[in-house]
């Protein structure tokens, strides 16, 4: 792949991942332990099953609510988790 | 949105799934002539054991599959898109990022493969833990492991091939617990010479990291994983490590044929899967189903059936045929595979009290071990009613206290408010 690489925001913040690499991914490269949401308790939670059953890793992409683990980042992405 | 405004395709055949299952069924159906429409929720075709991305090499037979998909002109590939409800019996509600649609079909087939089972235990909602095909899915689509000490917990060859996965993106995996006795392992081991193919593959993703009657007592930690405790002969045993990855087997992805009014078929003490005839035929007329969401057993079977499925939905007898000595020989490796990894009465006692049976609403084990059923738990505590609609705290209250999961309703994942105004409409319609 010529592009190796892809620029996105999440949080407001620059992350740089592998083309191809998806949003759960993506969370984890921006640092920290890959938080994508806060549950009903308060606790931080990340991806859990990879295969977009649990709905854990679900955050917002360009404004829309979509499943981290099922996104391919790409360029210019604003992603916004829930913590 | 108003129907009029909502697009409507149509095709010959239906195919949902684009694992090995689907493309199988997409290519037999090209074949005799119909025109073929393949819906799957991933962003690339391959399911979950051919996944694509930068952390993927795709084995051969994968490319194959792939090409054939691509160079049959008949047939339609729609990626990122899921199937939101049925709104009328012969037409599926989809959505992908952009728009909502609908299409009819003639044919159904159904090859919406299998999940992880994943059971509760202290610590299994902290940042860290995934499922074990789940870290396996995450890797494969970059997630970096380098460094990382992994544990991997849980039951079935998944393991270990969630393992080699890890390794090879450079983390230290530094213990596979499989629940399963010594003895059951060894035997499934020894019949694999009958699958010699599979007895190579055994061979290399054997590890000096396992360990047989082992499982989880608790994974530690505030915020991330910081270690796990394990249970093995009596005795626990502590080891740091940074991830957990764990997976109790694999249960079939039934929800769309139930909602379609498919009949289960549960053989032995097995999580039901959608019940087929000798065509791969459900039990409603139209609609047939291949692969893991008929009971799990591997991509050799998912392919077999799905060649069966899609020759069958076209009338193609004959080519259909040329599958079924395939078919019982994964079935009979499936056989032995369940034998082999049935799941120990004592994993019912890994979720304390405190620890939290569904996962979205917080619902802690307490709140619902005396309710007589699903119905009670939803009502009374929210059990199953949030994002994930019970799909994770469903399969492990069945099986944690034998409960039926509730029917599906529709929408069957969370969709967009455009998307629902559309099903609202057509179900006014039909219903009047
Ligand atoms: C997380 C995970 C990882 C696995 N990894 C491996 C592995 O590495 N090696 C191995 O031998 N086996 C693996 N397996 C077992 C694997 O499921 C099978 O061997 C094989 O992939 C089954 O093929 P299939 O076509 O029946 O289903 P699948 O490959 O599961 O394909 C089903 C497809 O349907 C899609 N789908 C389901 N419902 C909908 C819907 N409503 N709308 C749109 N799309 C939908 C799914 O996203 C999926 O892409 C894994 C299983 C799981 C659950
Ligand atoms: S990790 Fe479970 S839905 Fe994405």
């Amino acid at each position: 792949m010529s592009g190796a690489h892809v620029l996105l925001h999440i949080d407001g913040r620059p992350v740089q991942v592998k083309a191809g690499s998806s949003v759960a991914a993506a969370l984890r490269v921006a640092g920290g332990s890959g938080v994508a949401r806060t549950s009903v308790g308060g606790a931080p939670r990340a991806p859990f099953c990879g295969m977009g059953v649990c709905q854990e890793c679900r955050v917002q992409i360009d404004g829309q609510r979509r499943l981290a683990c099922q996104t391919v980042c790409a360029e210019g992405m604003r992603v916004e988790t829930g913590r | 949105m108003t129907n009029a405004a909502m697009a409507g395709e149509r095709c010959d055949v239906l195919i949902v799934g684009a694992g090995p299952a689907g493309m199988a069924a997409a290519v037999a159906a090209a074949q005799g002539g119909a025109s073929v429409a393949v819906i799957d929720d991933n962003p690339a075709p391959g399911g979950q054991i051919w996944r694509d991305g930068p952390g993927a090499s795709l084995p051969a037979a994968a490319r194959a599959w792939r090409d054939a998909l691509e160079r049959q002109p008949r047939i339609r590939l729609c990626s990122g898109t899921r199937v939101v409800a049925a709104p009328a019996p012969d037409v599926l509600l989809l959505e992908d990022a952009a728009r909502a649609w609908r299409m009819q079909w003639q044919r159904l087939i159904l090859c919406t493969g299998a999940r992880e089972l994943m059971l509760p235990f202290p610590g299994w909602t902290l940042p860290g833990v995934t499922g074990a095909g789940g870290l396996q899915a995450l890797v494969k689509a970059g997630l970096p492991v380098e460094g990382e000490r992994i544990v991997v917990a849980g039951s079935g060859p998944l393991l270990l091939a969630a393992a080699a996965t890890a390794r090879a993106a450079g983390a230290k995996v530094v213990r596979i617990a499989e629940q399963a006795s010594f003895a059951a392992v060894a035997g499934f081991a020894a019949g694999l010479l009958r699958w010699p193919g599979k007895a190579m593959q055994a061979l290399t993703l054997a590890d000096a990291r396992y360990r047989t009657a082992s499982r989880i007592v608790a994974v530690q930690g505030g915020t991330q994983v910081k270690a796990v405790r394990l249970l093995r002969a009596g005795r626990t045993e502590e080891i740091a490590c940074d991830r957990v990855a764990c997976g109790f087997g694999l249960v079939p992805n039934t929800q769309l044929g139930r909602l379609l009014g498919c009949a289960l078929a549960a053989p032995g003490d097995r999580a039901p899967g959608l019940a087929v005839d000798a065509q791969q035929a459900t039990s409603r007329p139209g609609i047939y189903a291949a692969g893991e969401c008929t009971g799990f057993g591997g991509s050799e079977r998912a392919l077999a059936q799905g060649a069966i499925a899609g020759h069958a939905a076209v009338g193609n007898m004959q080519a259909a045929q040329r599958h079924v000595a395939a078919r019982a020989r994964w079935d009979a490796f499936a056989d032995r595979l369940h034998r082999g990894f049935a799941l120990a009465d004592e994993l019912r006692r890994m979720p304390q009290a405190d620890t939290l049976l569904c996962r979205c609403e917080d619902v802690p084990l307490a709140a619902v071990a005396g309710c007589s059923g699903w119905a009670d738990a939803k009502l009374h505590h929210r059990c199953g009613m949030g994002a994930c609609q019970g799909r994770v705290c469903g399969d492990a209250a069945q099986f944690l206290f034998g409960w039926t999961p509730p029917p599906p309703r529709p929408p069957l994942s969370p969709v967009r408010i455009a998307t629902l105004a559309g099903l609202a409409d057509d179900a006014g319609g039909d219903r009047q």
